[in-house]
């Protein structure tokens, strides 16, 4: 089973691989993303983020990509958990946990989903920083992680 | 009518996150959309000369300006994405 959620609580890791890892025997492998927020970006200290969202195409988006790791491994599960909302620094930002029969396809497929939600899905953060507030911008390493998965 | 959404830099900088424009044969693609907004001039003339920096979904799916637009449709203009 596949679920996408997009929220503004925090998120308990721990329960979320717990209730994957136990929804089918034939999982042998559970390989999860967890990304956090930092306190310094660009070299400047950032104090909060908040974090903006296309609602409903955002969970179009995400259902996509889900939808082609599918396709492309063998897997039995995937979780996806986006916040949005203020963040700060240790906050968790995103989830990505994919079960499989086997390591690999875990592996594989988890990179996949965060590389792809991070060129893919409609979000934006802003900073705020002791100089003022700021959008971030995309990065170029992410697009080139991208492409790594082109066909 | 056609649905217009901005997002983030772009909806700080246009002082709006949305607006609904008649449609008419004239306004069938992405493209004439661009061309509308950007006659605007001022903040408008700068954000949408530049295409390299704005992204646009119609429907809630990404396109380029080659897309076309019909009556009712939702066509949404925002800068290059940045969660996970």
């Amino acid at each position: 089973m596949n679920q996408i959620i997009i929220q503004t609580e925090p998120f308990d890791l721990a329960a979320i691989q717990e209730e994957l890892r136990r929804e089918n025997p034939a999982i042998g492998a559970l390989v999860t993303f967890l990304g956090q927020m930092r306190d310094i970006n660009e070299g400047d200290r950032v104090t909060t983020m908040t974090l903006e969202h296309y609602p409903g195409m955002t969970e179009k988006a995400l259902q996509a990509i889900v939808d082609e790791a599918n396709e492309r491994w063998q897997l039995t599960g995937i979780r996806v958990v986006h916040r949005v909302g203020p963040l700060q620094p240790l906050d968790p930002i995103v989830l990505v946990a994919v079960a499989s029969a086997h390591r690999g396809e875990a592996f594989q497929a988890c990179e996949f989903v965060i590389d792809y939600l991070k060129t893919r899905a409609p979000f934006w953060k802003k900073e705020q920083t002791p100089e003022g507030d700021r959008w971030v911008d995309a990065r170029h390493t992410d697009d080139q992680a991208e492409q790594r998965w082109r066909r | 009518m056609i649905k217009l959404l901005f997002f983030a830099r772009l909806r700080e900088a246009l002082q709006t996150g949305s607006e609904t424009l008649d449609f008419s044969p004239e306004l069938d693609s992405v493209a004439a959309i661009i061309e509308l907004l950007q006659a605007r001039g001022g903040i408008w003339g700068e954000l949408f000369a530049d295409d390299q920096s704005v992204l646009v979904a119609v429907n809630q799916e990404m396109c380029d300006s080659e897309t076309s637009v019909k009556e009712g449709d939702e066509v949404a203009f925002f800068p290059p994405v940045t969660g996970g």
